[in-house]
């Protein structure tokens, strides 16, 4: 399966958790990492060339630090740009059917605070809802999100593994060791529009 | 001579140049002007400290006219020469026999026969080489259209030596009382015929030469020579060109010019150039001190009467010949005035010719003399005619007051003015029009005009800086007008006549740079665009990308850099001109951008973008 991890971090010279999770994609065979905000620093996406690159794949992934319980800009401008109505969806709009998206994210809080009783109140599932529902209107499969919980506190050797845990995940799915539809998100009904497409 | 007369002589020279030079520059005169002045201050007439060597020193430093027709024989390449030559056969004879004719008609009835009168006519046609292009140099208006019709005229009345010196024999022969034969080069036991395929054979040679012999010679020079090898190489070249041009009997300017021309295109034209520009500048100095202590201050005192009426006559009936000219041959008001005013005054080579038409007893004592000191005062008067025109004349062109016409503008509705046409205002207008917004634009320089409206803008002639130009061009319907013309003091003018005459408009103005930036902002308009700013900022961007900078986090540095640039840009725009003041926001700026700088070795920042992290880094991260 070929795989686009779309990296979007403003401000990398201070990253640690994303810095790590670029790295370790990068090194997998069959993998094309694609920093958004090095590309486009102006915000001036090129909805065509990144549409290309979306045809290109099967498996995309938007790798992201978790801002303010979401993505950072880049990636909702992205979604604005380049998921185009009769292009991703809507009449014609039939370009991704049957293909998979995934978060992969690094939080700054710990995982207890992703819980109905913890600070942040909800799971992080429930905060993903709109990338959950993206991907279904566009007839794809969505994936559960690779989550590196307090990127900027964790140990060094802590760290190295999560990125290598990562690593594994991305060689699994690549060469097909791993079905993706044995990641599913929790309770995620597939849509109609991507068992039309068949599995690629 | 002895060693120390040598040395004293080149002494006094040299002191002279240095003296005069930057003193001459400092009054806002040309340094011609100055290098004439210390010659006749230091001449035989007045203090008397440069003797009789000046007539030698004056031969030997016109060589440094013909190292400056090299080099200007290198800076133009075969094709640019060959794209001139209408201009050089064409305007060059026609002001040639115009003004010949003219001064030969002048002069019949004061002197003795008609031959006089024509070398009289002809030797006061030319015009100095050396004055004029120095001059247009330091104008830089040797380049312009009128530039290179002025550098036309002077190549062709080079050209025009050969033929004079070849009629004189001829004129002298015929019955002429004080005719004797008189010839003085190698080529005088040859039939004509003989001598002019020998021109022709030599001159084909030495271009031939130049082009497939030069290049392996000066490779061979620059690989095994020293740097001092090389430069005595350029001088040799030019030497013996000049050596055997005089053989022949030819114009050495014109030869080591076609030589410099075979040489423009030449990988070694740079190092060429840098070589023999220092010999060009001394010599040329020498030659103007040389001609300034060789005005005869004594005919001057004796017949002063005499001698400024014909000076009058000849520069005048000069100038009138050629504005004709310059008409006839279609060259707008101002150029006819910059090309008549730039050739008025008589040449160096017109002493030569003295020389040799005297010998042939074609003038007569008293016309010699009064010819040389002609010349000698009018090459004084050139650098101040040319003044005149430049600081008189020009500016009352640029007025408007002989001009051509304003354009009638005419459009169908306008959503913005642009004011000046050049590079930047043509961007803009590309970006509006592509936009589909209505623009009129605006300019003063009738030559990008006219290029403009080939290419298809609707670019109207005109003067921004009119009200009633500007009420016809769409002002008070109009939006928005960019100010993007090319002078300082006219932006600032204009902005004020148009927030005074239409308070609608709404003005973004390209300024040039800080200090003009605030004297905007003190007019009322915050919208200012410093000219070298922004491209300057897009580079420091890609320079900090190049260094390895992310370049979503370059953007954000410049951003920020510039918004506290502009920042302290709009806070000294408001302490209009306090000293005391400003002096205190720098040390503010100053304070800012060290504690920049101390944040940044601390682990935060370079330019203090806090966005997305606080100190523990969790502001925002979730």
């Amino acid at each position: 399966m070929r795989i686009l991890v779309l990296q979007a971090h403003p401000r990398p010279s201070h990253s640690i958790a994303q810095k790590a999770l670029g790295a370790a994609a990068r090194a997998v065979v069959g993998v094309t990492l694609h920093d958004l905000y090095a590309t486009y620093p102006d915000f001036a996406i090129n909805a065509r060339a990144e549409q290309d690159l979306l045809l290109a794949h099967d498996l995309i992934i938007l790798q992201h630090p978790f801002y303010w319980y979401s993505s950072p800009a880049m990636i909702k401008e992205w979604q604005d740009i380049v998921l185009d109505f009769g292009w991703a969806y809507g009449p014609g709009g039939n370009k991704l059917h049957g293909k998979f998206l995934m978060n992969a994210i690094s939080t700054g809080g710990s995982e207890g605070f992703y819980a109905p009783e913890g600070r942040n109140r909800h799971t992080i599932e429930q905060f993903l809802a709109p990338f959950n529902q993206t991907a279904h209107l566009c007839g794809m499969a969505y994936l559960k999100p690779f989550i590196v919980y307090e990127g900027r506190k964790l140990k060094k050797a802590l760290l190295d593994k999560q990125a290598e845990a990562y690593a594994d995940l991305l060689q699994a799915l690549a060469t097909g060791q791993k079905k993706p539809l044995k990641r599913l998100a929790s309770n995620y009904v597939l849509p109609a529009t991507f068992k039309a497409a068949g599995e690629p | 001579m002895t060693l120390n007369e040598l040395l004293l002589g080149a002494m006094v020279y040299l002191a002279a140049a240095v003296v005069s030079a930057p003193l001459a520059k400092r009054l806002g005169l040309g340094s011609v002007i100055g290098f004439l002045a210390a010659g006749a201050l230091l001449g035989p007439s007045a203090l008397g400290l440069l003797g009789q060597e000046q007539e030698s020193v004056k031969h030997f430093a016109e060589f440094g006219v013909i190292v400056m027709l090299f080099l200007v024989g290198l800076e133009l390449e075969p094709a640019r020469l060959w794209s001139l030559r209408r201009q050089i056969f064409g305007l060059g004879l026609a002001q040639v026999l115009g003004v010949a004719a003219v001064l030969m008609g002048l002069s019949l009835p004061f002197t003795h026969y008609w031959q006089e009168s024509l070398m009289v006519g002809l030797i006061l046609a030319m015009s100095s080489t050396a004055i004029v292009l120095q001059s247009m140099e330091e104008q830089s208006t040797l380049k312009t259209p009128v530039g290179q019709s002025v550098f036309s005229v002077l190549l062709f009345q080079d050209i025009s030596v050969i033929p004079i010196l070849a009629l004189m024999p001829l004129l002298a022969t015929t019955d002429f009382p004080g005719g004797t034969d008189h010839s003085g080069n190698l080529m005088s036991e040859f039939s004509p015929l003989a001598q002019g395929l020998i021109t022709v054979a030599v001159v084909a040679a030495m271009l031939l030469l130049g082009r497939y012999l030069a290049r392996p010679l000066f490779r061979f020079v620059a690989e095994w020579g020293a740097r001092e090898i090389f430069v005595a190489m350029s001088l040799l070249i030019v030497v013996a060109i000049t050596l055997l041009m005089t053989q022949l009997g030819l114009s050495p300017a014109l030869g080591t010019f076609l030589a410099g021309v075979v040489l423009a295109d030449s990988e070694y034209k740079r190092e060429l150039e840098m070589d023999l520009q220092p010999f060009k500048g001394l010599l040329l100095a020498v030659f103007f001190i040389a001609v300034g202590a060789g005005i005869d201050f004594g005919l001057l005192a004796q017949k002063p009467v005499l001698l400024l009426s014909a000076l009058a006559a000849f520069i005048g009936l000069k100038l009138i010949t050629q504005f004709l000219l310059a008409w006839a041959f279609g060259m707008t008001r101002p150029d006819q005035s910059r090309f008549s005013f730039a050739l008025a005054q008589g040449s160096e080579f017109g002493f030569v010719l003295i020389g040799i038409a005297a010998g042939f007893g074609l003038l007569t004592q008293d016309i010699s003399a009064l010819l040389t000191a002609l010349i000698a005062l009018s090459m004084v008067a050139a650098p101040f005619l040319m003044m005149l025109d430049e600081k008189l004349l020009q500016p009352r062109f640029a007025d408007g007051d002989f001009l051509r016409e304003h354009d009638v503008i005419t459009h169908d509705g306008v959503d913005a003015i642009i004011a000046g046409h050049g590079r930047f205002g043509m961007t803009v207008s590309r970006v509006l029009n592509a936009q589909g917004k209505r623009t009129v634009l605006l300019d003063i320089d009738p030559s990008q005009v006219d290029a403009l409206r080939k290419f298809g803008f609707k670019v109207f002639y005109g003067d921004a800086l009119r009200a009633d130009l500007l009420e016809s061009a769409g002002a008070r319907e109009a939006k928005l007008m960019v100010i993007a013309i090319d002078d300082r003091e006219k932006v600032t003018e204009l902005v004020k006549l148009a927030r005074h005459d239409f308070p609608n408009l709404k003005l973004l103005v390209r300024v040039f740079d800080r200090t003009h930036a605030q004297e905007i902002m003190r007019e009322g308009v915050e919208t200012v665009y410093r000219e070298v700013f922004g491209t300057s900022m897009d580079l420091a961007r890609d320079a900090l990308v190049t260094l390895g900078k992310h370049p979503y986090e370059a953007n954000r540095a410049i951003s920020m850099f510039r918004a506290h640039d502009e920042r302290f840009l709009r806070k000294a725009a408001k302490l209009n001109g306090d000293e005391a003041g400003l002096v205190d926001l720098s040390r503010q700026s100053r304070a800012e951008i060290a504690r920049v700088f101390a944040a940044d070795k601390s682990g935060e920042t370079a330019t203090a973008d806090n966005a997305w992290y606080d100190e523990d880094g969790e502001k925002s991260s979730a």
